[in-house]
């Protein structure tokens, strides 16, 4: 059979409405069916290797390094993995962000107002642009490959084009002296200390995204109707699903995930590179996929975007704490992603073969 | 249950035409579905039996003749607009999302909640037991409704659509091929929801190119070629023979029967020869 297990399985407990004859469904096997199994399993690999092999690894503030780098590929990595279980890409999400940081720096800056009002613009502008990809998808009926791969170009030009039109570099002026930066910073760019170890907030935002995303796909309509847009769009129409809406708000959802990166990014950083974002886009998808979204929609959880941003936050800092060059990272990357993929099928398949 | 002209009609279409472009898919076919009877369209592969149902599911507009449902005037703009009217469609290949557990696809775009405002969301163990109190009425007893709906037969997907269609309170049951990839067995099982369906007092729109299917459950039989209505039946007027040799089209039949004929000398010739 070519069908795969459970799009999701949010009750492992056997309720009331349980049959006899379901003797064989043990809660290993609820467990196997999990979308997020093989990306966890890869994940305690990863941390085992880097635990043996990196003395420095388990350290609290290594714990608290890695978490950083996890978080700030994992707030893009949820709605990325929502907008993949419901069948789309978007390779715009990388420049995006540094769109969405360019656009409340620039604001500000030129208007000389409050930091806060450049973030709602920059909110408005960057929601904008993800309801411009759901529509443009909507309406022409192109692939999202190739809409969003045209955005991708358009916004990379225009994050270039504006910058340099507005500050004469390649880079925004510092916005730091402003009204409101330090209360905006302590929003998206501070640092909460538990235990005496020093932990970003991002990390918080992420933690959040992660459970709202869970609870909008498994527990709301809207969940539902992107799994049903994703796994077949066709008969989610029929029964009167609507696709182009759901996909738009999915679109929405990958541009919020921008903004709470850009502002992350301007309000650590005071100033936004124009050139940065591109190729995270990828990264996101790949935290996506290690975490057990299927690449064709319909299939996979948010808490596995999570998994999969974490697997990518430890191999990117632990080739550090292993004193390695990190040049190899991209290898690194690479393998995983193919690993975890053929763990996420293998797992699946034995989920079936069971069931 | 022939008489025609005492009862409105859940759905009439008069002299209804559609044409793609300069193909004309669909020219001057008349139907009636009434409440309790299953109205059957025959008809070959490209004779205008899908462009029908998408006319009458809301997924096309008709061009041409009128389209009449309990007996007012009408053109459907949307699926959602056909539901809403008690139109519901059972399409042969997209009835359901195969990834998702059989519960999610009952509700699928009717999905209860509870709850307020931003915190509504789907009442579970509502469509759980529902789900499975539905299909168990319609005499379908699943071991798991969270099972992906994709790992049920053929046929047990049909049922379950159908079930669908009835729980949320059809009119009219729109079928597209239901029993096309079956086995006999499981055509067989359709067949029987079809009836149930039926004796739940729905009218039912039944299509397919099986004119023994067809014979076993229909009160009235359309049967179309090449986008045009070559006939129009009561289960009084015709007989089974008679149903598939006009489906096949006359001639046509009786020249394949000779062909058909020969074929086993055929056969032990080159059998012989080894």
């Amino acid at each position: 059979m070519t069908v795969t297990s459970p799009a999701s399985a949010p009750d492992t407990h056997q309720g009331p409405a349980s049959d006899e004859r379901l003797l064989g469904t043990s809660p290993l096997k609820r467990l196997l069916s999990r979308p997020e199994l093989g990306s966890v399993v890869g994940a305690l690999a990863v941390f085992g290797f880097f635990a043996l092999v990196a003395e420095s690894f388990l350290r609290a503030s290594s714990l608290s390094t890695v978490l950083y780098a996890a978080s700030t590929i994992g707030i893009m990595a949820v709605p990325v993995a929502l907008l993949m279980i419901g069948g789309e890409f978007d390779l715009s999400a990388g420049v995006l962000v540094t769109t969405s940081a360019l656009a409340s720096s620039i604001f500000s800056y030129r208007m000389t107002a409050n930091v806060w009002v450049g973030v709602g613009v920059s909110l408005l502008f960057t929601l904008a642009i993800g309801a411009f990809n759901g529509l443009v998808l909507a309406r022409t009926k192109l692939p999202s490959f190739i809409v969003t791969l045209g955005t991708f170009l358009m916004l990379a030009g225009l994050n270039l084009g504006c910058t340099k039109l507005f500050s004469e570099t390649v880079s925004t002026k510092s916005i730091s002296d402003m009204d409101g930066f330090s209360s905006a910073r302590a929003v998206f760019a501070s640092t909460v200390t538990i235990g005496g170890v020093a932990f970003k907030i991002t990390i918080l935002w992420w933690i959040v995204l992660v459970a709202l995303a869970s609870w909008v796909l498994l527990r709301t309509r809207a969940g539902n109707w992107i799994f049903a847009v994703g796994g077949n769009k066709d008969a989610a129409r029929a029964v009167g699903v609507p696709v182009g809406r759901t996909r738009t708000g999915l679109y929405m959802g990958v541009a919020l995930g921008a903004w709470i990166s850009g502002q992350h990014l301007l309000f650590s950083y005071d100033v936004v590179q124009s050139g940065e974002g591109v190729g995270n886009e990828l990264i996101y998808i790949i935290a996506a996929v290690i975490g057990g979204c299927l690449i064709t929609g319909g299939y996979g959880s948010a808490v596995g975007s999570a998994v999969g941003a974490l697997i990518f936050g430890m191999t990117s800092k632990g080739i550090v704490f292993a004193q390695w060059n990190p040049d190899w990272f991209k290898f690194f990357l690479g393998a995983m992603l193919l690993l975890a993929t053929l763990l996420n099928a293998w797992v699946r398949k034995r989920a079936e073969a069971t069931t | 249950m022939t008489d025609v002209t005492e009862r409105t009609a859940l759905v009439h279409l008069e002299d209804v035409g559609k044409h793609y472009g300069n193909v004309r898919a669909l020219d001057g076919v008349s139907l009636e579905v009434h409440a309790g009877e299953i109205t059957c369209v025959l008809g070959d592969n490209g004779a205008g039996k899908s462009t029908l149902i998408k006319i009458v599911a809301g997924l096309h507009r008709h061009d041409a003749g009128t389209f009449r449902i309990e007996g007012e005037e009408s053109g459907l703009s949307s699926p959602r607009e056909a539901l809403d009217r008690g139109i519901a469609t059972v399409h042969q290949d997209l009835a359901v999302v195969p990834l998702m557990p059989v519960w999610r696809n009952f509700f699928l775009g009717s999905e209860p909640r509870k709850g307020f405002g931003p915190f509504k969301r789907l009442d579970v163990d509502l469509m759980r037991r529902t789900t499975r109190e539905q299909l168990l009425r319609m005499g379908i007893d699943l071991r798991d409704v969270d099972q992906p709906i994709g790992t049920l037969s053929g046929g047990e997907r049909q049922c379950v659509a159908i079930a669908r269609a009835v729980y949320f309170g059809a009119k009219v049951l729109i079928l597209d091929e239901p029993t096309a990839a079956l086995g006999v067995k499981q055509s067989g099982m359709v067949l029987k929801y079809v009836a149930a369906a039926r004796d739940e007092g729905l009218g039912v729109v039944f299509i397919t190119h099986n004119p023994h299917h067809a014979y076993l459950v229909g009160d009235r039989f359309v049967l179309l070629k090449r986008g045009t209505m070559v006939g129009s039946h009561t289960r009084e007027e015709i007989t089974v023979d008679e149903l598939a040799r006009q489906m096949a089209g006359g001639n046509e039949l009786d020249d394949l029967r000779h062909e058909l004929e020969r074929t086993p000398h055929g056969g032990e010739r080159q059998d012989a020869g080894r």
